[in-house]
């Protein structure tokens, strides 16, 4: 098919402008960070760690940095927990109204963040809790479980179903079965889902600042800095958070891939 | 054996297998559904000095579906998130169609990893980024001035809404592409070739029919996500004319006008509803014999 050299470098070329429009806006954030420009342009300006010192010494970044630990470490151990169980329950019954089920699961990302902001606000000061970090967990729960139980439930599918039926065969009950074989052979999905579930909490934005309140998260923090102005700050606080939430994506990865490694325990 | 299986009565069997699906219930049932629907129903309530009253009046529905501005914005909201759509689908499919067929599967993979780790970096910073690459005096501007071009104007424009789009969805889109690609069994395509098609007809005859519920699905996910973005037209577009969801926040932050924000955001979901169920019965239509 088409073997020619000269149409794969031109494909290679292509792929690799797509990636640098993709990447550019990530590298172009951490350059201006060091950089003394106000207003960065070519030529850059000397190199300066000024806009570091500037946020290291302000609170409102370390209060803000404080929340968001919390809110992602807090929203990553429930996500977690409920999509372990809602993918143990797909992978090992079939029930009425299974597929209500699974939508319930894996709905929340089709919704426009803003919606989801909009109607969890309206939500939580009804039923008088907003302004709270709970609010916030609560809501990154919801949008973060979806991703919890696709990460485990792809790995439960590698295992093989006639392990758990040989413990109870041996006298284990469903709960030491579970225990024993299930959870240990989901522990690197379980670990990739902690880490995901906590990236996607540390970077959202829409309806952390819609139901926060008073408790930003970095990015709410953020966004209140560069509406309206310029503020290289801004990319200091940016490559803290692009060397976190990268860390823990690529730390995800690394644990699934493993999984795809050791496919021939499934087989 | 007799007293495990006991235990396995007291605690397993039925009530073991409900365990499991409670947990995802229970959440979902008090902080997904319970919001959604709580905000279709204050849609009807009415706002009196600054503050909600329960109410069953279709008072905002008419205020808000009676304004040309809601209208301007819907269609405009319409015409950038299609527009983008048919762009990063169309930006997004040669690379797509390298990394499925030119590139080993080593390297495939490799590519994909690099693709899922902007998706989830922050969306924002980078957003910022590019406000200060496209700004009048920014960098990008300064380059073109070297060989004697611009200064252009990028940002408040819906070109600068359009490369935020582009940020956001251009990562997914092309995994979900490349996966579908991947996906077509190459004897297919062999034979077309050993037929005597080109290297056009192929494509358009053999492999995008072959991969069209995934070419699909990735646009949708493209448009829903451009469809309900803020920050792209807001910081790089400048909201001139909003967009839907600028509208919510405007409406939601100015005045406590919940309700009308409210109606905002149903129309959305109904829209958003009615092109998902679309493109979703055409991805998986059987394919007319040709």
């Amino acid at each position: 098919m088409d073997p020619r050299p000269i149409t794969k470098w031109m494909f290679y070329g292509y792929i690799a402008i797509v990636f640098s429009f993709i990447f550019l806006p990530i590298i172009a954030s951490v350059v201006f960070s060091f950089n003394s420009q106000r207003f960065p342009t070519v030529p850059l300006g000397t190199f300066s760690t000024v806009w570091y010192e500037t946020i290291l010494t302000d609170s409102d970044v370390w209060d803000a940095a404080k929340t968001s630990i919390i809110v992602a470490l807090c929203t990553s151990v429930i996500a977690t927990f409920i999509g372990f169980c809602t993918a143990y329950a797909d992978y090992r019954y079939r029930f009425f109204g299974k597929s209500g089920f699974l939508a319930l699961a894996l709905l929340p990302p089709t919704i426009p963040l803003i919606i989801m902001a909009l109607a969890m606000l309206a939500w939580f000061a009804r039923m008088g809790i907003s302004g709270q970090v709970w609010s916030v967990i609560a809501a990154h729960t919801v949008l973060t479980i979806p991703f919890a139980m696709a990460i485990i439930r792809l790995r439960l599918n590698d295992i093989d179903p006639q392990l758990e039926a040989a413990a109870w065969n041996l006298g284990a009950t469903e709960w030491v079965a579970v225990r024993n074989i299930i959870l240990p052979f989901s522990k690197p999905a379980i670990i990739a889902s902690l880490c995901l579930t906590a990236a996607v909490s540390f970077d959202e934005f829409a309806v952390a600042w819609f139901v926060a309140g008073l408790n930003k998260t970095i990015p709410v923090l953020i966004m209140e800095i560069v509406t309206g102005n310029i503020d290289p700050q801004v990319n200091a606080i940016g490559s803290f958070v692009f060397l976190t939430s990268m860390t823990l994506v690529v730390l995800a990865q690394l644990l699934l891939m493993k999984r795809l490694g050791r496919k021939w325990r499934g087989r | 054996m007799s007293k495990s299986h006991e235990w396995q009565r007291l605690c397993g069997g039925k009530a073991f297998e409900v365990a499991w699906r409670i947990p995802l219930i229970a959440w979902q049932a008090v902080f997904f559904i319970g919001p959604l629907l709580f905000m279709i129903i204050i849609s009807f309530f009415l706002v009196k000095n600054y503050r909600m009253i329960e109410a069953f009046e279709f008072v905002n529905w008419f205020k808000m579906l009676q304004r040309a501005t809601f209208w301007d914005s819907f269609g405009y909201t319409l015409l950038l998130a299609s527009l983008s759509t048919v762009l990063v689908s169309i930006i997004a499919f040669p690379a797509s169609y390298g990394l499925a067929f030119r590139v080993s599967s080593e390297g495939r993979r490799w590519a994909i990893f690099l693709l899922i780790v902007p998706f989830f970096t922050s969306y924002l910073v980078r957003i910022f980024s590019w406000y200060v690459v496209l700004a009048e005096a920014g960098p990008l501007n300064a380059v073109f001035g070297f060989i004697g071009l611009g200064p252009y104007t990028m940002l408040n424009t819906a070109f600068g809404s359009v490369v935020g789009y582009m940020t956001l969805t251009l990562p997914l889109v092309i995994i979900l592409q490349t996966i579908s690609l991947s996906n077509i069994d190459r004897r297919c395509i062999e034979a077309a070739y050993n037929l005597g098609c080109g290297v056009v007809r192929v494509i358009l005859e053999v492999i995008v029919p072959m991969a069209r519920t995934g070419l699909i699905v990735a646009a949708l996910f493209c448009f829903i996500l451009s469809f309900g973005d803020f920050v792209s037209p807001y910081y790089l577009g400048g909201s001139k004319p909003p967009t839907l969801p600028i509208l919510i926040i405007d409406t939601t932050k100015s005045g406590q006008q919940w309700p009308r924000a409210a109606v905002i955001a149903v129309m959305m979901m109904l829209t958003l509803f009615s092109i998902a169920f679309s493109a979703i019965w055409y991805a998986y239509r059987k394919r007319v014999a040709s």
